[in-house]
């Protein structure tokens, strides 16, 4: 049977995402769901799941997590989590039909960027406190 | 044989309208509505006051009943939403059934457990003593 090309999305060179804010926010919005989803559940279930396990297992979980590596990686989930929980307003109020015009995408991602670096400077400040007070 | 039914007719009661789309739609947004106050209490009220804290210190947090039904919701909603979140990427990117199948079973398998374990892990915690 003969078949024809089907029409295919463009390659992803050609969205400028680097130029503009609108679309790189909208493609790392769905890949940090994902890590979310599959990393950060991960660790949620090895600090819940140890800590029911008993103070043993606990504390190695805690050691990991305070250790050069897993504050790394808090630090990291921080904007990760942040900006998922930002972002996903913005695709709220897309869905009440609010704010589709390019203008208004703009303002709406330099806030949500802006919003984000804010909650997350605030979470690290009030982290390494609580990091340096018990440590 | 000639139908005498319109388009129209046909059509309805066919489709996404057949499956409830409007109850899936707001399944979808719902959640997520709702963790936006349960992941700044997480952060801000769960995790960070919580770092460097001794086990007994950390169950006796979630002794409290406020804090272990707010740490329950997070984990329902957020396996909830994160489980409908990668099912639709899988569904945008995996084009081979058999394949997208799987990884949908697994994933939902992943979801499930976890959720359980979570929860078990938190009443174990505030009630199990």
């Amino acid at each position: 049977m003969k078949t024809y090309p089907r029409p295919m999305s463009p390659h992803l060179q050609v969205y400028k995402l680097h130029t503009k804010v609108t679309s790189l926010p909208s493609i790392t919005f769905r890949v940090f769901g994902a890590v979310l989803m599959t990393v950060g559940t991960f660790c949620f279930l090895l600090w819940l799941g140890s800590a029911a396990w008993g103070p043993e297992a606990y504390d190695a979980i805690a050691a990991f997590f305070g250790s050069w590596f897993g504050v790394a990686m808090l630090v990291g989930g921080t904007v990760v989590l942040v900006f998922h929980l930002v972002n996903g307003i913005r695709h709220l109020l897309w869905d009440m039909g609010v704010g589709f015009e390019m203008s208004v995408l703009r303002k709406t991602a330099w806030a949500a960027l802006f919003v984000t670096a804010v909650l997350c400077v605030l979470a690290w400040y009030l982290g390494f406190a609580q990091f340096n007070a018990v440590s | 044989m000639q139908s005498f039914r319109s388009p129209l007719g046909r059509a309805r009661g066919l489709g996404p309208s057949r499956e409830a789309a409007t109850g899936h739609w707001f399944s979808e947004r719902l959640p997520a509505l709702g963790l936006i106050p349960l992941m700044l209490w997480f952060i801000f009220c769960a995790v960070i006051p919580n770092i460097g804290a001794s086990h007994a210190e950390f169950a006796d947090f979630l002794t409290n009943p406020l804090n272990a039904t707010l740490m329950i919701l997070v984990v329902l909603l957020g396996f909830y939403h994160g489980l409908q979140g990668l099912l639709v990427i899988v569904g945008d990117y995996i084009g081979t059934v058999v394949v997208r199948n799987f990884i949908v079973f697994f994933l939902k398998l992943y979801a499930i457990f976890g959720a359980a374990l979570a929860s078990i892990a938190v009443l174990k915690l505030s009630i199990g003593g």
